[in-house]
């Protein structure tokens, strides 16, 4: 079985089963390593990327659930967001308020909040509350949700 | 200029012992560990001044340092240390994890242990095992025991910029035939009055010429431009584009990956399973047993691994082990605090003489769980056996141990293993490998190497989440029983505390307060369940009992808890002052809303001391919500401010999650959870407000990667006792009913 679809703007045809979450086949066959695997249940969001410009959890995401769509990875969040710089303004605001520790949540911290920023651009705490449920076992929410509110008010 | 005083070059470099080979490129026969380290990361045209620095012909400074960043920001700390001694120009600064080679080795521990200095109890089953060749001395490149900055910071880095410094200006003043003293150093040029001046990398060939000073100046803290600054980390910019790599992201040709069919009793193993069950499914090259630990099958995609373990029967044997639940854990808890006095933690006084006479006496048990750590990236490992040679790609805590691992395993030279340290995915205790006789439980390295004998191609063994939680290497459960008396004015003049199995580090159930009479003492209570290093190790724990017992006794006494402290903290003006800290900033005894109440609680933990105010409410429906933590925080001081408070904020939010949520229960001789669904963290919508606020004492660094967590726990709880009357003396506060307990508390929560 083939399945094709476009990652980061690039259409790509992968002979593999349909069922194997996109997670794998990004991982593993397409060598995309930003995104990340923490929990395979769709409980913690390292995971999250964007399908037709929605976050959403690839760990338990198939294959035949992408056939023909746009799939965005962190590798491809600056360009998704237009920026001409390297960075996209939230991972600049990432940077300025020094948000990621290990690092390793933050793919997919950034991707659910760049889709939550597409919607609403100036969130309310209890928004953030309710639309970024990711883990982040190294405890960075206070900046992400500072790093949040000053692109908000930017 | 010639080394004249050898006792104090050794003091400084500490590696001095390990057969001559010695820090700071120090010219000494034989194999020198300048020699080790330059080959290991000097380029051509570069030259390595000292063991951690390098200075390349563009004039920028590499730091290499010598531990793992988990997310701590210690590399660049650790740069800023050796940068500010040197003079060097912040922005020409690089800093590099060290390669796995043995003159990176964390001197620090060894410097320790030979001066007779304290180092913490958790290292020293590590340093003991080091110690028993010359050469794994050096094996020591461990990041833990919060102990980076206040080790390899103070005792490495900042000597080796001094000295450094020292050798450039010596350098300049030869070749400009002025006395050295006359020289100036300053970022990254030196300069003479008359004009000259000379970048650090036109002086650097000169300067390795020079023996190192016996003597190296430390600058005067009035005198930073660098410590104390919040710099930006290093790391950052790669975290937020993908590229940054974990040991999950190595990938190398044809690389293969390897999931486990795990036995889920511990101390169980497989009987039997029939691999023709999986091996025919697409992309399985290869089932491999593990004795002891499952079934191991190796495929071209990890999902198809990981489906084909799951799809593979194994017959277990469970040796009796299945009988074994949290039940009779804490039954044999109990037997065992029962059966004897136990060993010697703590006495002063006579504690049962004080307790037959009290006005008043207070017993109580408490206990808590064992935890996970439950590190966002899953533990993995890849591991290549090529021949007579082996590489390692592995996010760890301590990637040279990690090396003599695999070698010992591989049954190959440790020369011939390699290891390319990656980034962890977060740490908290549970990436620091294996060594004989101290955290001695197999783990994903072995079990990689394992499997990579069987194959061959680069192997990842990675873990499933339910693998990370259910094969883990413990937060030993605990429990803790307490006995107290008070005099007729409420001051308590006995403390008497036994417990179940001492844990590192050593000092975790002292107290810091002034009562008289103290017996404390513990009971070995030994289970099949792993254990390993937690974030603040048995601070975790101890700081939940003692700090919530003490808060017993100020209620018990009819003072406010605060105050009860502060009198007892007489003489100890460091805690005392960061417990005066906190409460100020926190608004200690002003009005809050209703339903609201403030716990408080201190402890001491790797010689930083902090104290924690936590503001929580409860529903007259008794829901709990934590809404600000205020912390104070006495670390001597902060080299970069902003990723101390970084840590700090970690700290009490990884705790918080222990308090509310954290448990690892056993039923069946297994762990009964398994994933963030059942092992539930603290996310967003759960995270208080918190403040930090530094106390810049001036005394020796402590650690900060895990102070914060351990008062947390008790100040949550003992703020949930003064909004509710219920006092939680078994976490997690999850399975309590915090319904506040009287008619006028449920009012005040209305
Ligand atoms: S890995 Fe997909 S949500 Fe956790
Ligand atoms: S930064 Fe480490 S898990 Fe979020």
């Amino acid at each position: 079985m083939t399945v094709s679809f476009k990652v980061n703007g690039v259409r790509q045809t992968l002979d593999v089963e349909m069922e194997m979450p996109l997670l794998w086949a990004l991982r593993n066959e397409m060598g995309l390593t930003g995104t990340k695997f923490g929990c395979g249940v769709a409980a913690c969001g390292a995971c999250t990327v964007h399908i037709d410009g929605v976050a959403t959890r690839s760990c338990v995401t198939p294959l035949s659930a992408v056939e023909n769509r746009e799939v965005v990875t962190i590798e491809g969040l600056a360009a998704e967001q237009g920026a001409k710089d390297a960075l996209a303004p939230i991972q600049a605001a990432w940077v300025a308020h020094q948000v990621p520790q290990c690092g390793y949540c933050q793919s997919g911290m950034l991707m659910a909040v760049s889709a939550l920023l597409k919607e609403k651009p100036k969130p309310t705490d209890a928004e953030i509350d309710e639309a970024i449920t990711n883990v982040c076992r190294c405890g960075t929410y206070p900046r992400i949700r500072a790093a949040i509110h000053s692109l908000s008010n930017a | 200029m010639s080394i004249k005083n050898p006792t104090r070059r050794q003091l400084i470099v500490a590696g001095g012992l390990a057969g001559g080979g010695l820090l700071l490129g120090y010219a000494f026969s034989g194999p020198s560990r300048h020699t080790l380290a330059e080959r290991a990361v000097a380029g051509k045209g570069e030259q390595v001044l000292a063991t951690w620095l390098k200075i390349s012909p563009d004039n920028t400074v590499t730091i290499y340092v010598p531990h793992a960043d988990m997310g701590q920001g210690v590399v660049t700390s650790l740069a800023m240390m050796a940068a500010e001694e040197m003079e060097a120009d912040w922005s020409l600064v690089r800093a590099e994890v060290a390669p796995a080679e043995k003159a990176f080795a964390n001197e620090s521990f060894g410097l320790r242990y030979t001066e007779g200095v304290h180092i913490p109890p958790m290292f020293q089953g590590l340093t003991d095992a080091a110690l028993l060749k010359v050469a794994q001395l050096m094996n020591v490149q461990i990041t833990g025991g919060s102990s980076s900055v206040r080790w390899t910071g103070e005792h490495g880095m900042r000597p080796a910029g001094a000295s450094a410094k020292d050798m450039l200006v010596r350098a300049a003043a030869a070749r400009w035939n002025v006395a050295p003293g006359e020289c100036v150093a300053k970022l990254s040029h030196v300069t003479h009055p008359s004009g000259k001046s000379a970048t650090y990398a036109e002086l650097a060939n000169d300067a390795a010429e020079l023996s190192p000073p016996s003597h190296p100046v430390l600058k005067s803290k009035a005198d930073f431009t660098i410590i104390g600054k919040p710099i930006p980390r290093f790391d950052i910019p790669s975290k937020v584009n993908g590229t940054a790599l974990y040991g999950i992201d190595a990938r190398r040709p044809g690389q293969l990956y390897a999931a486990i069919k795990f036995v889920p009793v511990f101390g169980g193993d497989v009987v039997s399973y029939d691999e023709k069950q999986v091996l025919s499914r697409r992309g399985v090259r290869k089932v491999v047993r593990l004795p002891g630990v499952g079934v191991a099958v190796v495929a071209d995609n990890y999902w198809r691994a990981k489906e084909a373990a799951n799809a593979l029967d194994i017959k277990i044997d469970a040796k009796g082990n299945d009988a074994v639940s949290m039940k009779t854990i804490y039954a044999q808890h109990d037997a065992d605090l029962a059966k004897d006095k136990g060993s010697k933690d703590v006495e002063i006084g006579d504690a049962d003489a004080a307790l037959g006479q009290a006005a008043k006496r207070i017993e109580t048990t408490y206990r808590v769980p064992y935890l996970a750590h439950a590190c966002m990236e899953p533990m993995n490992c890849t591991v290549w056996i090529h021949g007579e040679q082996a590489e390692v790609w592995v996010g760890s805590q301590s990637p040279l141990t990690v090396r003599g691992r695999v070698a010992d395993i591989a049954g190959l030279d440790f020369g011939n293993v390699k290891v390319h340290p990656y980034l962890l995915g977060g740490g908290f205790g549970r990436r620091v490998p294996v060594v004989k006789g101290f955290l001695d439980f197999p783990s994903e390295i072995d079990f990689a190497t394992l499997i990579a004998k069987e194959v061959d191609a680069p192997v990842q063994l990675l873990y499933t989440r339910e693998d990370d939680i259910q094969h883990d290497a413990y937060r030993i459960a605990v429990t803790s029983t307490f006995k107290a008396a008070l005099d007729a004015n409420g001051n308590p003049v006995a403390w008497a505390n036994r417990y179940t199995s001492k844990d590192e580090p050593g000092e975790a159930a002292h107290i810091p307060y002034a009562v008289p009479n103290q017996s404390i003492r513990y009971v070995e209570s030994p289970t099949a369940v792993p254990r390993g290093p937690w974030r603040s190790v048995a601070h975790s724990q101890h700081t939940f009992f003692t700090e919530s017992f003490m808060d017993e006794l100020a209620h018990e006494a009819g003072k406010d808890p605060f105050e009860y402290r502060r009198k007892l903290l007489k003489n100890e003006p460091r805690h005392l002052a960061v417990l005066e800290l906190a409460a100020a900033k926190a608004g200690w005894g002003t009005p809050l809303e209703k339903g609201h109440a403030r716990g408080i609680a201190i402890q001491q933990a790797f010689k930083t001391i902090v104290a924690e105010v936590v503001e929580v409410s409860v529903s007259p429906s008794g829901d709990l919500k934590v809404h600000r933590v205020t912390a104070a925080v006495d670390c001597g001081s902060t080299v970069n401010p902003d990723t101390a408070a970084q840590q700090v904020e970690s700290g009490i939010i990884f705790g918080l999650t222990a308090a509310l949520h954290g448990e690892i229960t056993i039923e069946g001789g297994a762990v009964a959870q398994s994933n963030f669904t059942d092992y539930e963290m603290v996310r967003m919508a759960d995270v208080p407000a918190i403040e930090v606020h530094f106390i810049d004492s001036g005394a020796e660094l402590g650690g900060l990667g895990e102070p914060a967590t351990p008062p947390v726990a008790a100040a949550v709880a003992n703020a949930v006792f003064a909004a509710t009357g219920k006092r939680i003396r078994e976490l997690p506060l999850k399975n309590h009913d915090l319904t506040p307990l009287t008619a006028k508390m449920a009012q005040a929560a209305d």
